[in-house]
Order: structure tokens, then sequence, then C-alpha cells
């Protein structure tokens, strides 16, 4: 029997398109500091580290090493683990199994990365199949791409939609001064006026490039409820990977590894209906579109429903549930902590510390992770701890 | 002594533009593709007798099905656009170390009497001229400037 586990501490960067101010294990560094202080821990406290970031980003290999003195893993068990645009909930996720097997009451979580020092596009060109993908393919903003004009034939979705999405994040941001959009509001008009990239996806529709660390401090059941007053739980955690090439991807039937994903994850968590069980999301939604077809997957209104469910307002701050209030990824996006930062600000949320970005009352939170190739992490947080 | 970002100036070290060369394998039925695009022009799918699925390239393994794949379909060179975008932002290309010529357009094709969809370039650039749900065809090189890789195939041309 797995033991209970819950995050009793996050901590986060200030992020930023270029911090040429510290290195990558120094950056590290900011974000664990905060976590430890957040749950009034020392790094002799923590008895594993699980540590990720992109492959090919920085060109560091064996970050584990590397990264040692800015994570404090000097002495201690580290694990590195690389899962592409997931790798931040993968990162979360194995945290848990450390602890939930029993063999680590406090384990640190973290996700990194510095966008600065690579060219990006280059950079997820290499996450594609070298003999048969690598030629056309040019980073995420295409593959993404190809999968909104499917979704816009299929339902009759508009750019403007999509902008209401990307407005609603970005909206969010101004409350998040952790954000990397923190400060920068913008209008449908100036999304549906920013310079297309990739039709139909416009700058403005998706996530910047980021260098910025999150860390997360995951602890056992009879240590956790004395390190943080409102532990944030783990009800459940489920992963689902699909297809080794883009062109074995339904793009019709909705996204097969987050349907499935949630379905698992809710059904361990006993969510029935979503839009109500949840109080609130973050959601990887690395581009405006995915705002309106993925919530749709994750049943939060029916297929084609995205939409109007977005434009009446169900997904802002008031809504029935609110979605990234932190701003999301298309305010903030240091890949290999994206994920990661989604599980920590749905903790933020349940313990109740997101001042000017909080939700009411959070009981239950959804987080989730998205990989290129199309496949899906979820994590379920709640306030109570779970039978 | 201390220091501050006003009076340092904030520094950075190049790798430099080399690239690091890899040698990947095919494997055999994707070779056997690659010929039977030299010989016939033609594209080669592979059939599993689990699920019933013809999908190309032609792999030795169905991922859902986990099952063994032995029966190659020959397919046309034809099929229809399911999903397309227009690459207009500049980006290095890995494979070369240099910018990948824009704007062009990525394409989702479903080859006839394929059940999956197959990458490649398609060459028409204005989206008032390309639509989901059109007819292609793969244009190829010339059988003696092939290599027996992905770019034996030109791109795919737009049938109107
Ligand atoms: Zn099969």
């Amino acid at each position: 029997m797995a033991r209970r586990v819950a995050i009793v501490g996050t901590g986060q960067t200030y992020h930023k398109s270029h911090r040429l101010d510290v290195n990558g294990r120094e950056m590290i560094n900011e974000a664990v500091t905060r976590a430890l202080e957040d749950c009034e821990l020392t790094i002799a406290d923590i008895d594993a580290i699980v540590i990720g970031n992109m492959d090919h980003f920085e060109a560091i290999n064996y970050v584990d090493t590397w990264s040692v003195e800015g994570s404090g893993g000097y002495m201690k068990p580290i694990m590195k683990i690389t899962t592409g645009g997931t790798t931040g909930a993968s990162v979360a996720i194995a945290a848990h199994y450390h602890v939930a097997c029993g063999l680590f009451d406090r384990v640190l979580a973290i996700g990194w990365e510095k966008n600065s020092e690579s060219d990006t596009t280059a950079a997820i060109i290499t996450c594609s199949d070298p003999i048969w993908d690598r030629f056309s393919y040019s980073g995420a903003i295409p593959s993404l791409a190809t999968e909104a004009s499917a979704y816009m034939e299929q339902y009759g979705a508009t750019q403007e939609d999509a902008a209401h999405v990307a407005v609603r994040d970005r909206t969010h941001a101004l409350n998040n001064p952790y954000a990397q959009m923190y400060g920068r509001p913008v209008s449908v008009e100036d999304v549906m006026a920013s310079s297309m990239l990739a039709y139909p996806i416009k700058l403005l529709d998706v996530c910047p490039r980021t260098d910025g660390a999150c860390a997360v401090v995951f602890a056992a059941e009879g240590v956790a409820e004395k390190l943080a007053s409102k532990p944030a739980w783990v009800h459940a955690n489920s992963v689902r990977h699909a297809a080794t090439w883009f062109g074995d991807v339904d793009y019709d039937s909705g996204m097969l590894s987050l349907q499935r994903a949630s379905a698992e994850a809710y059904d361990k968590a006993g969510i029935r209906s979503p839009a109500d069980d949840f109080d609130v999301a973050e959601l990887y939604l690395p581009y405006s579109y995915a705002g309106l077809k993925w919530i749709e997957v994750l049943g939060f209104c029916g297929p084609g429903e995205g939409p109007r469910f977005v434009r009446d307002g169900h997904t802002d701050m008031t809504g029935k549930i609110p979605v990234n209030p932190s701003g999301g990824v298309i305010s903030t996006n240091c890949i290999g902590a994206t994920a990661l930062l989604r599980v920590a600000e749905a903790a933020v949320q349940i313990m109740g510390k997101g001042d000017k970005r909080q939700v009411p009352e959070v009981k239950k939170a959804l987080a989730t992770g998205f990989g290129g190739c199309w496949w899906s992490d979820v994590v379920i947080l709640g306030s109570e701890r779970p039978d | 002594m201390a220091a501050d970002t006003d009076k340092t100036e904030l520094l950075t070290v190049s790798s430099g533009g080399q690239a690091m060369p890899y040698e990947w394998s095919i494997g055999l039925y994707g070779s056997r593709f690659f010929q039977e695009i030299k010989e016939h022009k033609r594209f080669l799918g592979i059939r599993c007798p689990k699920c019933g699925l013809v999908r190309v390239p032609p792999r030795r393994i169905c991922g859902p099905c986990f099952q063994k794949l032995e029966e190659l379909v020959p397919l046309s060179d034809t099929g229809t656009i399911t999903a397309f975008s227009i690459v207009s932002y500049p980006f290095i290309d890995p494979d070369t170390g240099v910018q990948r010529p824009i704007p062009y357009t990525y394409g989702y094709i479903r080859m006839d009497g394929a059940d999956n969809i197959f990458s490649h370039l398609i060459n028409e650039t204005d989206v008032e001229k390309i639509k989901v749900g059109m007819k292609v065809r793969a244009v190829f090189k010339a059988p003696e400037e092939m290599c027996g890789n992905i770019q034996d195939i030109r791109y795919f041309e737009i049938i109107r």
C-alpha cells in the first residue's frame, strides 16, 4: 500500500527571457532556496532529489551532477528525469513515487530551463525522429498549428476564439509577479494583429522563451502535517504516452493521451464532473488553441464547446473553473520547469498562498503536463488527506 | 570585494557553430521504403494483422497492439491533406546548423490506402490556395540523385 504524500513547499524564480546574472546552477538555487523557506526546512532535511530539464537545450547532459551545488544534492541520492514538455510533471510524479513507496520522507523536485542558451526551435526539432520527421519538422509551433487547423475545420472555431484564451492567460499573469509577462496586458485586437508565425498561430498565441526554475518539496503522511498548515495532498497522478511519429496521432479524435490520463486520474480521485469538482486548474496550454480543444478533452465541456465555454467566462478568475491563475504557459515557459510550475501553482492554490492570484477556498486542483509527440501527465491535488 | 550588476558586464560563452554528425540506422523496412520510392515511385505501407490499420512509413511493430508486422502494402504517390501549417519564422536547422529556408508549408498527408498520416512539405505557401482535404501528389528527385533518405521526396504538390 502506497503512503499518502503531500506538497509542503514550493519555490520559483522571477521568470525572465534572459537571466545573464546567473548560470543554470545558480538559477536552480534560487528556486530551491525559496521552496525550503516556504516549508521552513534546510537542505539537510531533504532525503533525495529529482531534477529535470529539456534534452539538448543547454547541451549539458549530466545535469544531476552538474547542478549539485545549486540543487543542494551534494552527497544525496539524485535522479535526473527528462520527458520533454512533461519533464516538470514527471519530476513531480517521480518525487511522489519516491515518498509514496516509503523509502524517503522528504523529497525535492526541481525543474529548470535556460531557454536563452540555445535556439529553442532547433533544440525542439532534435526531439523528432531523425529519419522520417526531422527534415520537415520545424519545432513546436507548426505541429501545434496543424492541430489547430484540423480543430478549426472540425468545429468552425476561429482565430478570435483562440485569442480569447491568450488574453485570459495574459490577464491572469497581471496578478502573478513571478510571470515573465507580468505587467504586460494584451487585448484580443493585439493578439489578432500580432505577426503570423505559422498559420493559424500568431506571436501572441504562443508561449514565450523563458529562463527560470521551480522547486517543490514532497513529504510523507505524518511528516507533511507538521511542515505545512495546509498541505496539498496528492490525490492522483497519471502518465500516458502515445506515438513515435507525429503522423500516427489522430488529430480529429481529441488528444488520446490526455483523455486516457485524465480518465484514470479522475477515477482515482473520484472526479465525476471536472468543471464542478475542481476549484481551479493549472493547465499546460502551450498555445491558445489548446485552451479550446484540450478543455474539451479534459471534460470541462463537450466537443466543440470550448470556444463558447471560454467566451462565457467560465475559465476566468470568477468563473466556475478558473484556468491558469498564474498566467499559464503563454505567460512563462522555462520548459523543463513549466509542468512543475503547473503542479506548484496548483499546490499554491490549495495552500492558500496565491496572494493576488488566489482563487477563494480551493479544495481540489488539477495540473497537467504536455509533451511534443502528444503525451500527457495529469496531477490532482486536494486539501483533504485522501482515504 | 563585492560584485554588482551595475559595474560588471554580464558575459556569455559561445559554443561556436560546429555540428556533431550522427549515422542513424533506418532498419530493413525503412530501407525497403526508400528502395520502393527509387524503383517504383510509390509509397510503401505495412498492415497490422491485429488492428488492420495500414501505416506509412513501414515499421516492424504496431505500437498500440505491440504486434510484429510483416505484410508490406504498396501504395501510390497520392494522398489528401489532413492538416498543414505555413512556417514563416526563422530558425536554425539542427541537422545542418544553418537557417532553414522560409516560408515553407509543413503538411500532414493521408496517403491513399493508408490509415495514418505522413508528414512532409507541400509546395504551396499561399494560405488562400491551400485547404485541408485537397488532393496532393508526391514529387520525387530524379532516381540518379536519390540518396535513400526522406529528401528523395522533394515535396507534395496540390492536384488542381
Ligand atoms: Zn495494430
